[in-house]
């Protein structure tokens, strides 16, 4: 188990360089806070109006966040030259990607439910009685926005412009997460508060593919 | 070069062909009259588009696996092309929907989805336009390809089950069932030209593409040199 071993030993290393900075999780919880407020103009705010378009935007806003707090995933490990000696450190390269999915959607939930009683408060719309089904809601969507995004920062951080091309490469991509994941709160939010199970299943299969996927072509995205 | 001119005319003459059969062999459609002889283009395209991107997936896999350059020649060729003939697809779109559903645009499954396909493809793209290095351009769009396309059965799947869930302006019946013997007959042929069409276009594109690499080796080595 020489895999999982490697990649929690990493994710430490992630967790470390975060919470000595904190750059990353202060920088993205006051971008959504910017962007809840900014929507606030953008449509009426009584709670009927909230319960339509708010988990829809709550969505947009996580996405829109995770795109910035993706980029230095890689970019970091370039600038600093540690990408080498970190390949160099793992029998499985599949290991760095998993440390650093986990950590993305450690760092990405967190916001999210820092964002939650924010949310609820902005937009009169109770939570109360769902909070574990949202959790696990937030935690899938936030899985499936890690997988495929931690992937896409390695490839972008290869690229020029790169500060552009990963929220052109990841939004198209994530349109099932962000589908799913805003129906499925939105099912969550409304007053008959319904646990849509065939929305959640669907996050699960995407999450899932997309491992999968990173899993078999992830190491080449590491050759130098 | 007498083969590239021979299969570039069989293909005209399918093309030429294919539009005479669309205009006066098929029946006029009872009740949407002359336009819906876009059909036979429209669907013809999209149905040639989507293999195009089939055939990007497949180039890209073995890109991956193999490195040989031809296949990320391949890779950029059909997806160029695949993305000429959904562009078609969209326009063709709503010119038919404009007259038919009195609308130019609509939120439907398809439509949603195609765009978003589209908008993947346009990304394959635009990332190899970021990456100077051929081999990396190579392998990193390689490994967009391919998780452009097993994102497509996803997103059709999402806009699909998301979209039925509310009612929905208009329905369209797939092609095929539903279809008159005659507008069936003209329909395979189109798909078949624009097929022929599709695979013309990829090749050159390929040569094209291919033309470019070795000039650019040329001009290294004689830098070096």
């Amino acid at each position: 188990m020489s895999l999982v071993s490697n990649a929690t030993v990493l994710l430490g290393k992630e967790l470390r360089t975060e919470f000595r900075s904190r750059e990353l999780l202060t920088t993205t919880v006051v971008f959504i806070l910017m962007v809840v407020v900014l929507f606030s103009f953008t449509f009426d705010t009584s709670s009927g109006e909230s319960r339509k378009f708010a988990p829809g935007l709550l969505w947009l806003a996580f996405l829109f966040a995770a795109s910035l707090m993706l980029q230095p995933c890689f970019l970091r490990e370039q600038n600093n030259d540690t990408l080498s000696v970190l390949r160099l450190s793992v029998s499985d390269p599949f290991a760095i990607f998993l440390a650093k999915l986990a950590a993305n959607t450690l760092f990405l939930l967190f916001t999210e439910l820092l964002m939650l009683p924010v949310f609820s408060i902005f937009f009169n719309v109770p939570v109360g009685g769902v909070v574990p089904q949202l959790v696990l809601v937030f935690f899938l969507g936030s899985l499936g926005i890690s997988v495929a995004g931690t992937a896409l920062s390695a490839i972008s951080a290869q690229a020029r412009m790169r500060e552009l091309m990963l929220p052109i490469l990841l939004l198209p991509l994530l349109t099932p997460v962000l589908i799913a994941s805003a129906e499925a709160t939105a099912a969550l939010l409304d007053p008959a508060h319904a646990f849509r199970k065939d929305w959640v299943a669907f996050l699960a299969i995407f999450d899932v593919v997309f491992l999968t996927a990173l899993w078999l072509f992830g190491e080449y995205l590491l050759e130098e | 070069m007498a083969k590239r001119a021979i299969w570039g005319a069989v293909v005209v003459l399918l093309v030429m062909v294919s539009g005479y059969a669309n205009f006066f062999v098929a029946p006029t459609e009872r009740s949407m009259g002359e336009i819906q002889r876009i059909f036979y283009l429209h669907a013809a395209s999209g149905w040639a588009g989507m293999t195009a991107f089939f055939v990007c997936f497949v180039a890209n896999i073995f890109y991956v696996l193999g490195r040989k350059q031809k296949w990320d020649w391949i890779g950029v060729s059909a997806a160029e092309v695949g993305l000429a003939f959904t562009t078609v697809l969209l326009i063709t779109g709503p010119i038919w929907a404009h007259p038919v559903w009195g609308i130019w645009w609509t939120w439907d499954a398809r439509l949603t989805s195609t765009f978003i396909l589209w908008m993947l493809y346009i990304a394959y793209l635009l990332l190899r336009g970021m990456v100077e290095e051929p081999d990396r351009r190579a392998l990193l769009s390689a490994i967009f390809g391919i998780f452009a396309f097993i994102d497509v059965p996803l997103v059709f799947g999402a806009i699909r089950w998301w979209r039925t869930q509310h009612p929905q302006p208009v329905i369209m019946g797939g092609p095929g069932s539903g279809l008159e013997p005659t507008m069936r007959k003209v329909f395979f042929f189109s798909v078949l030209a624009m097929h022929a069409l599709m695979v013309l276009l990829l090749s050159e594109r390929y040569r094209l593409e291919k033309t470019r690499e070795e000039f650019l080796e040329v001009q290294r080595e004689a830098e070096v040199g």
